[in-house]
């Protein structure tokens, strides 16, 4: 087990400080956890159309006759597990992009990461191109391409003097990337013809109706080694969030807290993004929302954010699938209507 | 492309341009004489333009004209949200046809004294009086009688054809990602492609949802259980992926069109224009839907 910041104290403060959090992460752990496995629990049982569950759990019919399976194994599932793997990774690389680059303002989406993969979808989906990568369709597989090349660039520009990151350079290269793709993005779409630029479009709004099982199993490697890695984290990012300098007199290894921290946020965000598109919102409403509630201890917030996250992106799914049907809202609008009046409402009433 | 990046270069300067036009203050209803420099920036109406016998008279055309291939070698003036003001003009067109939504086009032309021919596509009913006005207005009335009265009688020897033959529940589909089963679009119970799939004997399963297209989910695709899938694809991204059986359905195993193998696909553009092909493209559709009725 690697801590970022045990060289510098005594053993007994940090043992004393150990000993005060358990209580309080056990108990945040209990309550957003059982909040999120009941949202996810319920979720599938209710849709558009009412199945019977006993007949969805029935054996005895084949499963190509039993449309309630069908509509349970094959539409609702895969679609509430890809909202809780979306949400988690969003919430948690929003809380981890905010501690790093000490801005409030920061989301998953804030250095281009999302924006590279965009274009690398917007390239697909108008130029066309039906390959596969193993289980991942082409849009996924170019999109985790395009987050890829947008990370390493924004990386490069951020470490070129000196051996630590810039948070400054990083946030203005990212920022600078982000309108640079876009504007990528709409010249590509400017090429396009109008089905073409409908479908775009309606991708970056989001979509979790991804139908099969392979496309969530390719992206679940990608998120396991994020979160991993979101494990050796809340400890430093409270001493980043402070300052670099504070940060680094209490012992932080600053450059290689800063590089986990970027890539392994970096690597969530990329994972959902291919998985549903940039979601918005989820990012910066659920870690925002999590510490008015739980306070300001990255090592409660990001599980609480994870397990928040999901609740949150499922439950928006929920109503984006049910409420107009059978028209549905895109995910991504129901996200920002209900994250920003709540969010807006708790903000006013705490203050 | 690089026609595409000077229609970008094009529409900047074209902000400068339209201001200095000013108010050429012509606003007479135009020649009552046939036109004879038309500019078309609606594909549908090209089509027509062709069809009733006006094509020579076509100066004209949008960037995504194809059809008929006589189009090809006709300059292109961008088309419902880039149109090339400066082009258009430069074209010295007696007659331009815009559609519904380019109101601000059709006032510039207006006050440059050019008459204009709007239009907005709509059901079949729609298609075929546009054949008859665009008749009228470029001096080919006779031609565009005949051609409406003869694709009426298509339809109706569609609908003799396949008369007492039970309709299967039909999803037509429009638009797909290829190999996967998101961004689905089908036709709603609203429109040129629902008129079409019910002359051709396909109930269509989304009837009830009045608009032109649905974006069903999974969820809706299995609960709605269509009993025919009618795939269309203009061209493209569909159609490279396309096997017999469009691999991607076959996750929906209980869908009664896809355990009995009733997912057809069928491409061309003729299928989703609503112009003088929207007979061909009935025809298709019940071919499709009713293939021992064409035995």
């Amino acid at each position: 087990m690697i801590t970022l910041d045990s060289a510098s104290e005594s053993p007994l403060p940090r043992r004393a400080r150990r000993a005060s959090i358990r209580p309080r992460l056990i108990s945040t752990i209990i309550g957003f956890g059982t909040l999120a496995v009941v949202t996810c629990v319920l979720a599938p049982l209710v849709g558009s159309t009412s199945i019977s569950l006993t007949r969805a759990f029935d054996p005895s019919i084949p499963f190509d006759q039993n449309v309630d399976a069908q509509i349970f194994f094959v539409a609702r599932l895969p679609r509430v597990l890809a909202g809780a793997l979306v949400g988690s990774s969003l919430a948690a690389a929003g809380v981890v992009f905010q501690a790093m680059l000490r801005n409030p303002l920061a989301t998953p989406f804030t250095l281009g990461v999302s924006a590279g993969a965009s274009l690398g979808a917007m390239l697909v989906i108008i130029f066309g191109g039906a390959f596969a990568l193993g289980p991942l369709s082409a849009v996924p597989a170019a999109s985790l391409a395009g987050a890829a090349a947008a990370t390493a660039v924004v990386y490069w520009l951020a470490s070129r003097h000196g051996h630590a990151i810039s948070t400054s350079v990083l946030l203005l290269a990212g920022v600078t990337l982000n309108s640079f793709l876009s504007a990528l993005i709409m010249f590509v779409q400017y090429l396009a013809d109008f089905a073409q630029v409908y479908r775009a479009a309606r991708w970056i709004m989001g979509d979790l109706d991804i139908g099969s099982y392979d496309t969530l199993l390719a992206s679940l490697p990608l998120v396991i080694v994020a979160f991993v890695l979101f494990a050796l984290l809340p400890s430093s990012l409270n001493l980043l969030s402070v300052g670099r300098d504070a940060a680094a007199a209490r012992g932080v290894d600053v450059p290689r807290a800063q590089r986990l921290a970027f890539f392994s946020a970096s690597l969530a965000t990329a994972a959902a993004v291919s998985l549903a598109g940039p979601i918005g919102f989820v990012g910066i409403v659920v870690p925002h929302l999590v510490r008015l509630l739980v306070g300001v201890d990255h090592r409660i917030v990001l599980p609480a954010s994870a397990l928040f996250g999901a609740a949150f992106l499922v439950a928006c799914d929920l109503l984006a699938r049910t409420i107009l049907s059978p028209v549905e809202i895109p995910v991504g609008i129901v996200t920002a209507m209900i994250g920003g009046p709540f969010f807006l409402w708790l903000l006013v009433r705490k203050s | 492309m690089a026609a595409r990046t000077q229609k970008l270069i094009a529409l900047v300067a074209l902000a400068f341009i339209v201001f200095a036009l000013g108010d050429a203050r012509a606003q007479e209803k135009g020649p009552a004489s046939a036109p004879r420099r038309i500019v078309s920036l609606v594909p549908a109406i090209t089509e027509m333009l062709f069809a009733v016998g006006a094509g020579s008279q076509v100066v004209a055309v949008s960037s995504f004209d194809e059809f008929p291939p006589e189009v090809k070698a006709l300059p292109k003036v961008g088309a419902l949200i880039d149109p090339d003001t400066e082009r258009i003009l430069a074209l010295r067109p007696d007659l331009v046809i815009v559609y519904g939504s380019q109101t601000d086009l059709e006032k510039q032309l207006g006050r440059s004294g050019h008459r204009t021919f709007s239009y907005r596509h709509g059901g079949i009913p729609t298609t075929l009086n546009t054949i008859r006005d665009i008749g009228v207005a470029t001096g080919h009335r006779a031609e565009a009688d005949k051609l409406v009265s003869s694709l009426q009688a298509r339809l109706d020897a569609v609908r003799d054809r396949i008369k007492g033959r039970p309709q299967p529940r039909t999803m037509l589909v429009f638009e797909r990602l290829p190999r996967t089963l998101r961004e689905v679009y089908a036709s709603g119970g609203v429109g040129f492609l629902n008129e079409m799939l019910t002359i051709a004997g396909g109930r269509n399963v989304f009837a009830d949802v009045s608009r032109e297209s649905v974006q069903p989910s999974i969820e809706t695709m299995l609960a709605r259980a269509p009993e025919v899938i009618l795939e269309v694809s203009a061209a493209g991204l569909i159609e490279q992926t396309s096997s017999p059986e469009p691999d991607a359905w076959s996750a929906l195993s209980s869908v009664p069109a896809v355990r009995g193998h009733r997912v057809h696909l069928l491409t061309g553009d003729y299928l989703v224009v609503p112009g003088p092909r929207l007979a061909a493209a009935t025809e298709a559709f019940a071919r499709a839907l009713h293939p021992d009725a064409f035995k």
